[in-house]
């Protein structure tokens, strides 16, 4: 009992640092300058790169194998009603909606959350975390709010990224199995998408966004004995972050698609 | 520096006094660093100096007592006042604690970044003189994890003090460095004390370097002040502690054998005892 006990509050407390954090880390970008320590913007700029550039080629990797499978598996369910056609619906509806931002996010949770946790946790037990109190730099200012800023800008957009190749991923295997062409599969897109389904998925990656580095930071930042202990927080950070993800995905698609 | 009629300390610490959960680590330290002076705080690994230091640096709150630097309680002051404060004092850490994602201009030259708009050519010639100061010229590129013990410690102090602040703050030196070097690192904090006239306080357990350098000695055991008084007055105190320290002798536990049997099963209620 007292081991729940004990579990139950450090959990609250994690998530109430995380509020913290990321309250402080938009105070310190919109007010920043005003106490004469602003956000600076070549720092969002780097993030952005180790966020988003560098993330290119796996996320096209994984996009085009995702959309090809889900015209697969689509062709595959709708032949069932011999309804091969309809496929470009549930494949355009479930790439922008679901399957995008989140294999998006996963991704950029393994890589750059991770990345984030080792970090910040190398630097604490390293006194750097220290060395930038005491020489009156905010760490929030200059550690968290770059990366929290560059990852809500890079994730997103690496998401319509997603979008696009993952359909083009699903539109090169339909027009190879039920013989219609690129450019009639890419009118058929045009017709069905909705701004609002793009949209969806763009909201739900800016969440993932968030998620993925209040937990890279809390845990980073949670690190106590030396590299072993930066392992074990950089691992959990990742099951955080892509559990957080997965939840989140499912009470956000539940909340707007019954409203 | 001109001699002001009634010398204000730079740092005062009154009966400070900080527990770690339910154990008392601090039991109400008093003492203060006078314009100028290089205090060291000596005492062996548990006595509590490391902890003292955290909280000269605001970096742990203490339970009761007040820390005042130049004039202001920095347990009270508002975090702009403090981030302005401590823009005034500089810390060279005992692992160095540069950034290992820069290199060592960097290193040196955030400080300057952050806190001032100099152009860049002025920062780096800034950095530079600094660099030469602690004899790193010409190290501008190479990144922290390929220099040497020692030239961590002059890069952590040449960041330290790029900012030509009022007081320095040095956290075992020459800890982990062959004589040689750590006779280099003492001449230097001599040096940047005399050219710079920056109050200096250096926590380190290493005799030798405190003897040389300090103009007084702050002898901390278990979290108490034994004795704060210049060279001479340590080395001819009379208390045991502080003999035993001196002169690396072993201190005898007298041991009380329901203690021990207590111990031993787990059973020991008081860990602290006054």
């Amino acid at each position: 009992m007292d081991k729940v006990g004990r579990a139950t509050a450090e959990g609250v407390a994690e998530v109430g640092l995380a509020g913290t954090l990321l309250f402080q880390a938009l105070g310190w970008t919109l007010w920043g300058w005003r106490r004469r320590q602003p956000v600076r913007l070549s720092a969002v700029f780097v993030q952005g790169m180790e966020v988003g550039i560098k993330a290119l080629p796996i996320v096209t990797i994984l996009s085009v194998t995702i959309g090809a499978m889900l015209a697969i598996q689509g062709i595959y369910s709708l032949s069932a009603f011999g309804a091969e056609s309809q496929v470009t619906l549930g494949v355009a509806l479930s790439v922008t909606r679901e399957f995008a931002p989140l294999i998006t996010g996963i991704l950029v949770a393994g890589r750059s959350g991770s990345a984030l946790a080792a970090r910040l946790g190398t630097m604490k037990i390293n006194q750097e975390i220290d060395a930038l109190v005491v020489m009156g730099i905010n760490p929030v200012r200059f550690l968290v709010a770059p990366a929290l800023l560059g990852t809500l800008v890079m994730l997103p957009a690496l998401t319509i990224w997603a979008d696009f190749i993952a359909l083009l991923g699903a539109g090169m295997y339909v027009s190879v199995e039920l013989g219609m062409s690129l450019s009639a599969y890419t009118d058929e897109l045009i017709s069905l998408l909705k701004v609002n389904d793009v949209l969806h998925g763009l909201g739900k990656s800016a969440l993932f966004a968030v998620l993925i580095v209040l937990v890279g930071v809390v845990n980073g930042a949670s690190v106590t004995g030396g590299a072993e202990g930066v392992g074990r927080m950089t691992t959990r950070s990742v099951v955080h972050a892509i559990s957080a993800i997965v939840i989140t995905d499912m009470i956000f698609a539940f909340v707007l698609t019954r409203s | 520096m001109t001699e002001a009629p009634v010398i204000e300390p730079v740092i005062e610490v009154q009966d400070l006094v900080t527990h770690f959960g339910d154990r008392i680590i601090l039991k109400g330290i008093t003492l203060a660093v006078r314009p100028g002076e290089i205090l060291v705080i000596m005492g062996g690994s548990g006595s509590g100096k490391s902890t003292l230091l955290n909280h000269l640096l605001g970096l742990l709150v203490p339970t009761s007592g007040r820390v005042h630097i130049l004039g202001q309680d920095i347990n009270r002051i508002s975090g702009q006042a403090l981030s302005e404060l401590r823009q005034k004092t500089g810390v060279a850490f005992q692992g160095g604690a540069l950034f290992s994602s820069m290199s060592v201009l960097d290193n040196i030259m955030l400080p300057l970044i952050e806190h001032t708009h100099l152009d860049r050519m002025t920062m780096e010639i800034m950095a530079r003189m600094k660099m030469e100061v602690v004899s790193l010229a010409g190290f501008d590129a190479l990144m922290p994890a390929e220099l040497s013990g020692g030239m961590i410690k002059r890069a952590a102090l040449a960041r330290a003090i790029v900012m030509d602040p009022r007081i320095l703050f040095c956290d075992e030196p020459s800890a982990g460095l062959d004589p040689v070097v750590a006779a280099q690192i003492d001449d230097l904090i001599l040096l940047l004390r005399d050219a710079m006239q920056m109050s200096v306080v250096v926590v380190t357990h290493e005799l030798e370097s405190a003897f040389k350098i300090a103009d007084r000695i702050c002898v901390l055991d278990q979290g108490e002040v034994l004795a704060l008084g210049t060279v001479e007055e340590i080395r001819a105190n009379p208390n045991t502690r502080i003999q035993n320290l001196l002169n690396r002798r072993i201190e005898e536990a007298e041991l009380d054998p329901e203690e021990y049997l207590r111990r031993l099963t787990g059973q020991s209620s008081t860990k602290e005892g006054p």
